[in-house]
């Protein structure tokens, strides 16, 4: 593999905090090895900024390697920048060329307030998986795990869905800011599970309502979501989650 | 003075007995008490989920932007259990066994005994919960085997086995938040706790958001805050993971277990170049299929494969023909380090040895498939093919992950790998109950130095994390609670809550206020290479000492010239890195203190001067079978006490993999 070094123009959104208006600053930086991952081009800048007497850009991230969902970069209108099922921080700087312009933002979506610059808020997250995201099961009153035997085809698809980070990329990229491929992962996730059978109806159900109470948009069918979640989480979970739904409405309605 | 109350009786009884015996808080007596839980990884969200359950009253805390997203949520490879699914002879006793020699001698049977047996309670309750675990085709569970033992009991989700451990996890701790049982607080950072007649009665926290200070009221406080493997800067750690709760928790009384106790785990990406944040790990399960190799001769340029076979020196085969690739983490990475040191590492840098899958692609997955396809004869190409599919399913993401960092084909040219720091044995120093030398005030998972000794086995990390959690906590705190019923909630006016906020505001008041040159980022990257050069992989008489005076150098120039722009009433990220990497600093400190009072090698502590005529480390169980039990007395001062080890079951022997 052959490195490279360039230099670079970010313009970045800059916002103080939630009731901030915002604006976009540019900055030039120099010196970027096609090595680096794209936070570690951002951390160089931040340790020019700090230098300069200016404050860092403030971004979420933590594992670095595109696992705990905490990074979260519109990178030139794209989540999660160019790569294909990728998270920004499993981005490198080889996909840039020297003498790029790289524009840099924040989610956008009403349901994920911006808090400071690239940070946003994603508690409705939290909030939709607290409205049925789980089977109820205490500690200590589980059967042995063999005594359910889980068709593989079945536990293979399960994990599929499970593998979401939750990190909202679904949500930024659609035109109407649904969170649907996040809520159809769950819901199938523990739809497809026996353990997960006895409350699939009011799980999808209140996931949902919660989902709608959190003001995420409707869904049309313009798959922007599957296109850019870095687990490459199939919209084929959302046609899932409808099925759940209607199904679970016409009980309800039984 | 340590009082480690391990129940008496046989080692296969005593938790059964503890548990028969301890005492009990009735229902109604359980919704007055208040629990604060620090920490929402494995140990965290199960405990908090777990307390809500029984009826106490949780407060949990992250610094993340939610549970979710705590550290173990990368852990890739697996979880141990003693079900013996496999047949294969596996059992509570040989589980307990290979932990304990694993971890070089180093660690309380009981503690061990205890991980073992509940271990197999821990996959019934995840497979429960939904945590989606591989299977085979008949619906029942898959096991793949992990380095140090010779069964196969490590069940796994693909790479990502963390992750749905976690998610399992997260997802009852957030049925007890919609249950009213726990209140979450996340962006939230513990900075003291508040001790009240010598009893942890509640925490100090900062709201990353505001930068408001906060106090908590709690009859207890459970600290499940992670490992401090990012003392070293560079680490396989998440960047956020940090030692500032158990640190604060030292400095109020719980004394330190063996904090030089530090595992460097063989198979990492290696470091590219100075801008390097962070290390990247390809799970030990990748040694179940991969060779490690270096070339026969020494500085070979050519590429992995235009080397020939017999021009290879598999050197783990080689040296410990039993284990081959799969000996325990300490000896495969010192193996590493030996070749490179001699000139034989690959690589723009020669810090790097090949792991290579080729072999198993072609001759274990590639014929299997075949013959289940009835190929008959097939070619290496069609081998290969096959082979390359299983491959994908069992460690796909992994695969990717190092082509995404590296730009290279694992599939198809071997990875390189080095070691890299990667979890810390020791922590708070807790006893049989979990409690820390402050009583109340509890340590569960990684932040406690209870259960692995001087190194810890692969897939372990996550059971010791979700037993501490699900299943031991629940019982132990319930024998200190019982007596704790008649007290108040103790309000947070009260002087001890008061004082600790004050001390909390002046530490930030004078970060702040230092204005220097320097950044926080290039202190802790000098305060990682002193510890990397010289308390690292091998240590020194002569370079311990050096490297505490150079720590003591370094934190007097750090506050003194540390640069933090912003204030302290807002979101400031800068400050917070700041006062975590202040506490590492001092916490390198004691690391090199206690590396250098620990003159024997024992699992990942190597002293260079404790080594046997091949380079084997040599334990020294004469004079060091016990825990250093660090106390803190005052800045840069600690008195060594000694909880000595003893050994009824599983009798010391040097360890051997050969
Ligand atoms: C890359 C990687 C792979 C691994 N793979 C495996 C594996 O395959 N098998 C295995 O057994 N082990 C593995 N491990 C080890 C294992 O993942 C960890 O030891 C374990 O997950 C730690 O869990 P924990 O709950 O103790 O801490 P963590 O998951 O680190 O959680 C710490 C929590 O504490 C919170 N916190 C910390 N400080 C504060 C504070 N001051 N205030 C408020 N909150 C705070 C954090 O927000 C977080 O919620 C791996 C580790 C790494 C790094
Ligand atoms: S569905 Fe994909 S894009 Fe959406 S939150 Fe999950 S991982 Fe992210
Ligand atoms: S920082 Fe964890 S996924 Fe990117």
């Amino acid at each position: 593999m052959q490195h490279y070094i360039m230099n670079l123009t970010l313009k970045v959104w800059r916002q103080r905090n939630a009731s901030d208006a915002g604006h976009f600053e540019t900055y030039p930086v120099e010196g970027i090895s096609s090595e680096m991952s794209f936070l570690e081009m951002i951390d160089v800048l931040n340790e020019k900024l700090l230098k300069e007497g200016k404050e860092p850009i403030a971004f979420d991230h933590d594992c670095r390697e595109g696992i705990c969902g905490m990074c979260s970069m519109y990178i030139n209108g794209r989540p999660h920048g160019p790569w294909h099922n990728n998270t920004t921080c499993q981005l490198h700087m080889r996909a840039y060329q020297d003498g790029d312009t790289i524009v840099i933002e924040p989610w956008r979506a009403n349901s994920f307030p911006v808090i400071k610059d690239l940070m946003v808020d994603r508690g409705a997250f939290d909030r939709i998986i607290q409205a049925g995201g789980f089977i109820s099961v205490n500690t200590g009153s589980a059967v042995d795990a063999n005594a359910i035997p889980v068709e593989k085809e079945k536990a293979d698809y399960a994990f599929a869905a499970a593998a979401c980070i939750g990190c909202g990329a679904c949500v930024a990229a659609c035109k109407n800011s649904s969170a649907m491929l996040f809520v159809a992962a769950k819901v199938s996730h523990l739809a497809l599970l026996p353990q997960g059978h006895p409350e699939k109806k009011k799980r999808a159900l209140s996931m949902v309502a919660q989902m709608d109470k959190e003001g995420f948009g409707a869904c049309t069918n313009t798959g922007a979501c599957e296109a850019v979640c870095p687990k490459g989480i199939s919209i084929e979970n959302i046609a899932r989650l409808n099925r759940e739904y209607m199904m679970a409405g016409l009980a309800e309605n039984e | 003075m340590i009082d480690s109350k391990i129940p008496t009786g046989q080692l296969e009884h005593k938790w059964t007995d503890y548990k028969g015996h301890c005492k009990l808080v009735n229902p109604a007596n359980k919704r007055k008490l208040e629990v604060i839980v620090v920490g929402t990884g494995l140990a965290g969200a199960s405990a908090a989920a777990s307390l809500g359950e029984l009826g106490y009253q949780v407060k949990a805390f992250c610094f993340q932007d939610s549970p979710r997203r705590a550290h173990s949520i990368a852990a890739q490879g697996g979880i141990n259990a003693a079900k013996n699914y496999q047949n294969d002879g596996d059992s509570v006793f040989r589980l307990f066994y290979d932990t304990i020699k694993g971890g070089d001698y180093r660690a309380r049977e009981a503690n061990v005994h205890r991980l073992a047996e509940v271990s197999a309670n821990i996959i019934d309750q995840c497979v429960a919960q939904g945590v989606p675990f591989a299977r085979e085709y008949g619906g029942l569970l898959n096991n793949r085997s992990f380095g140090g033992t010779q069964v196969k009991r490590t069940f796994y989700a693909a790479g990502q086995t963390g992750q749905q451990l976690l998610i399992g996890a997260y997802q009852a701790l957030e049925r007890q938040v919609a249950l009213g049982k726990v209140e979450m607080y996340t962006r939230h950072e513990m900075l003291d706790v508040v001790v009240i007649d010598g009893k942890a009665q509640g925490i100090i926290s900062r709201n990353l958001i505001t930068g408001q200070l906060e106090r908590h009221f709690g009859h207890a406080v459970l600290l499940c805050t992670g490992g401090y493997g990012n003392v070293f800067y560079l680490s396989t750690n998440a960047m956020g993971s940090n030692v500032t709760a158990a640190w604060k928790a030292h400095k109020k009384g719980a004394h330190f277990g063996n904090p030089c106790f530090t595992q460097i785990h063989p198979t990492c990406i290696p470091v590219s170049g100075d801008h390097q944040s962070k290390l990247t790990l390809m799970s030990e399960s990748l040694r179940n299929d991969g060779r490690i190799w270096v070339p026969a001769l020494q500085n070979d340029k050519r590429a992995p494969n235009d080397i020939p076979e017999e021009e290879r020196d598999y050197f783990l085969e080689r040296r410990y023909p039993a284990f081959g690739n799969l000996v325990p983490r300490d000896v495969a990475s010192r193996a590493a380090k030996e070749r490179c040191d001699a000139g034989y590492g690959v690589g723009t840098t020669g810090q790097a040895v090949y792991l290579d899958f080729k072999h198993n692609l072609i001759h274990k997955y590639g014929k299997a498939e075949a013959n289940k396809l009835a190929i008959a004869n097939p070619d290496t190409d069609t081998l290969i093919k096959l082979g390359k599919e299983v491959v994908k399913e069992e460690y796909g993401n992994l695969f990717d992950m190092y082509e995404k960092i590296t730009g290279e084909n694992p599939y198809e040219v071997p990875m390189r790998i080095y070691p890299a720091v990667h979890y810390t044995m020791g922590g708070l120093w807790v006893d049989y109950e979990l409690m820390t030398s402050v009583k109340g005030l509890y340590a569960l998972g990684e932040a406690n130095f209870s259960d692995h000794g001087a190194n810890r086995l692969g897939a372990s990390a996550l059971m010791q994390g979700l037993a501490d959690g699900y299943f031991v906590i629940p019982y132990t705190i319930g024998n200190y609670l019982a007596d704790e019923i008649a007290t108040k909630p103790i309000p947070t006016t009260h002087p001890a809550f008061t004082e600790a906020e004050q001390k909390v505001s002046e530490r930030i008041n004078r970060l702040l206020s230092i204005k220097g040159k320097q950044t926080v980022e290039s202190f802790h990257k000098r305060l990682g290479k002193i510890m990397w050069d010289k308390c690292g992989m091998a240590r020194g008489e002569k370079g311990l000492k050096e490297a505490i005076v150079e720590i003591g150098q370094l934190k007097a120039e750090f506050w003194s010239d540390v640069l933090i722009p912003g204030g302290s009433d807002e979101m400031n990220l800068e400050l917070d890195k700041a006062g975590r990497v202040a506490d590492f600093i001092e916490l390198g400190e004691l690391m090199c203190q206690d590396a250098l009072d620990r003159k024997e090698s024992c699992g990942g502590h190597f002293r260079e001067e404790s080594q046997t005529e091949e380079g084997e480390a040599k334990r020294n169980d004469e004079h060091y079978s016990y825990v250093a039990v660090w106390e803190y007395m005052e800045e840069s001062k600690w008195q060594l006490h000694k909880e000595a080890l003893h050994f009824e079951v599983a009798k010391p022997t040097q360890r051997s993999y050969k």
